[in-house]
């Protein structure tokens, strides 16, 4: 168990009469990629607010790293960064000048800022364009340079809101794996999205938030077994010849619960991963084994179940 | 606060808005300064005092004084430096950047304010010592130690005019989202105040208080004194008001009924008022216009610092 990043108990916002965060208990761990899902209006950004302290929660309290941000904002800030959704930059000003301006805000040593600022550009590869107004960038660029405008201040947390939307997808596979380099740095990341497959792509652990609520939160192998297979494991091996008997050994393999046919493919539900033993027993029932494969529980699925619950 | 200051001054010096600004000023001044040089023999006879001030004053026939200029552009400028200060960053999408910054929220205001201030106080001080320079070198009538204790003055009162003007568009850039909203607003109540103010004022006096020709004395100085108190409200006559107690001091009053009543009182022209006179006098005018800028400004300020930030 490592630190604990941002601790979250029955945080609550209620904006007249509409409840956007309802009663969020939220626990995640230094050195986390933690995707934050949830459809439009689910909360996400406003439960970031919060944790910011940029709105007052209505009830409930939080931690973040260390920090009640509600009482200590500047604390919180300083060791913070955000990236919001709509990000923006002075359009009239360079890369660097925008990167600087952070900096300064961030009351860092000049010369030290100048150095970061420089190795940051070109991590982001927007070196070419450092000096370039930022009203010439592209969608992606300017999301690279916000990228780079979080890391400036080298955080401790760093909280990515929709960093992909409107992206082309060099760009997308850009900002994840920079989104990967924070995290090898030691940054933990919250990353709100609702583009499952990058999700699925980068982060260790996800929490899906519903009308305010959290409806489910964990690794997405595990989510997808207890929601989608209803916590078991799914095997599904296809043989060239089925023969008569073999239903009834593998059903003797120890921890199979339930075996489905189809014609020559069989759907084997087990409460582990049973693949070794499976194929081994159906190699020695003499039917040839084609196929076998684990099913995988895509997010979407389970995503997309809890948005229908919800 | 002072990264917010030094970011937004430098923003000024290198944008348009600002050479636009300064172009017009610097115009204005030099035209001013024509009109006053060609007209000035005219006013000035071998009694008169405070030569120098005249160079402000002194008008063409139908060509306007300096004080015209300053007193039209001041507003002008003010809006211009402050219209767009809360409502672009908002839109761009640099404030929720801005404010997950380690600073505190009202840094961004007052940084912006202030930054505001100082290129108004740039803008104004250039352009009367520009006039001032220049009026020397053509009149060749050095300033006394009041005219320029006066000018000073002057100066002081034009920067907080101008700040009022300012602190009313950042006002209005803190509630109306659109930069073109908030410059529409702050333009149309001045418009309001500088052009229809002294006409409702007019109209509402000679409603209240109609005179003619046969008015007695106390009745004209009645109606001129509703006149002169409704017209208060605007702050273009408040400013107006003080600026010509202050670089007018012969006049002395900027109250024509109670100049009239005075010179037909003494059978005289009025003498120039001291100068701890003048300042006297225009105090009110002078309290009101702070007080007007610390209500916008504290105006805009607490919506700026209370507003909840949703999805930004």
């Amino acid at each position: 168990m490592g630190q604990v990043a941002v601790e979250t108990t029955n945080l609550t916002k209620i904006y007249d009469n509409f409840t956007a965060v309802d009663g969020l208990n939220l626990r995640i761990e230094e050195g986390e990629i933690f995707g934050f899902l949830g459809p439009n209006g689910a909360g996400k950004t406003t439960a970031i607010l919060m944790l910011l302290g940029l709105t007052e929660p209505t009830s409930g309290a939080a931690q973040v790293c260390g920090y009640n941000p509600t009482r200590e904002p500047l604390k919180v800030k300083r060791i913070v960064g955000y990236l919001p959704e709509k990000v923006g930059f002075y359009e009239d000003l360079t890369a660097r000048q925008n990167l600087r301006y952070t900096a300064e805000l961030n009351k860092l040593p000049r010369e030290e800022a100048e150095e970061r600022i420089s190795d940051l550009l070109a991590t982001v590869g927007l070196s070419q364009v450092a000096d370039q107004e930022v009203s010439k960038f592209s969608r992606g660029m300017k999301q690279r340079l916000g990228i780079a405008d979080i890391w400036v201040k080298e955080p401790k947390l760093a909280f990515i809101d929709e960093p992909t939307v409107g992206i082309d997808p060099e760009g997308i596979d850009d900002i994840l794996n920079l989104i990967q380099r924070m995290a090898k740095k030691g940054i933990t990341i919250i990353f709100c999205s609702h583009q499952l497959h990058q999700v699925q792509r980068v982060c260790t652990r996800v929490g899906i938030l519903a009308k305010g609520k959290l409806v489910a939160e964990g690794p997405i192998d595990r989510l997808g077994r207890q929601t989608v297979g209803g916590g078991r494991y799914r095997i599904e091996a296809q043989v060239a010849q089925l023969q008569p008997g073999l239903i009834k050994s593998i059903k003797r393999v120890k921890g199979v619960i339930e075996i489905e046919s189809s014609g020559n493919s069989l759907l084997i539900s087990c409460d582990k991963d049973l693949r070794g033993e499976i194929a081994k027993t159906i190699v020695a029932s003499n039917s040839p084994l084609l196929e076998m494969k684990i099913e995988e529980y895509s997010l979407e699925r389970i995503y997309k179940k809890y948005a229908r619950e919800a | 606060m002072y990264a917010v200051f030094q970011k937004e001054l430098a923003d000024h010096f290198n944008g348009r808005r600002f050479v636009i600004l300064f172009a017009l000023a610097f115009l204005a001044a030099i035209f001013a300064i024509y009109v006053a040089f060609y007209n000035i023999r005219s006013v000035v006879t071998p009694s008169t005092e405070f030569i120098f001030l005249k160079l402000f004053t002194t008008s063409g026939g139908t060509l306007p004084s300096f004080l015209f200029f300053i007193s039209l552009f001041i507003p002008i400028i003010g809006i211009a430096l402050g219209f767009d200060a809360v409502n672009t960053e908002r839109t761009s999408g640099n404030l929720s950047r801005l404010l997950s910054q380690p600073i505190y929220r009202d840094a961004v205001i007052n940084g912006k304010f202030l930054a505001g201030l100082a290129i108004l106080a740039i803008m104004i001080v250039s352009v009367v010592a520009i006039v001032a320079g220049l009026g020397l070198r053509l009149i060749g009538v050095p300033p006394s130690s009041e005219e320029v204790l006066r000018l000073i003055v002057f100066v002081l009162i034009s920067i907080i005019y101008g700040a009022f003007w300012m602190a009313l568009a950042v006002l209005f850039s803190v509630f109306f989202n659109r930069a073109a909203t908030s410059m529409l607003a702050s333009i149309g109540l001045w418009i309001f105040f500088f052009f229809f103010m002294s006409m409702i004022a007019g109209a509402i006096a000679n409603a209240q208080i109609p005179i003619d020709q046969n008015s007695s004395v106390a009745l004209i100085a009645k109606h001129y004194e509703v006149e002169g108190a409704i017209g208060r409200v605007s702050p273009c006559a408040l400013y107006g008001e003080a600026v010509i107690a202050l670089l007018e001091p012969q006049v002395g009053s900027f109250n024509p009924a109670l100049m009239m009543i005075s010179t037909l009182a003494a059978g005289r022209m009025l003498s120039p008022l001291p100068f701890s006179q003048s300042l006297l006098l225009i105090w009110p005018q002078l309290v009101s216009i702070i007080a007007l800028a610390a209500i916008c400004f504290a105006v805009s300020y607490i919506r700026f610092m209370r507003e909840e930030i949703r999805s930004i």
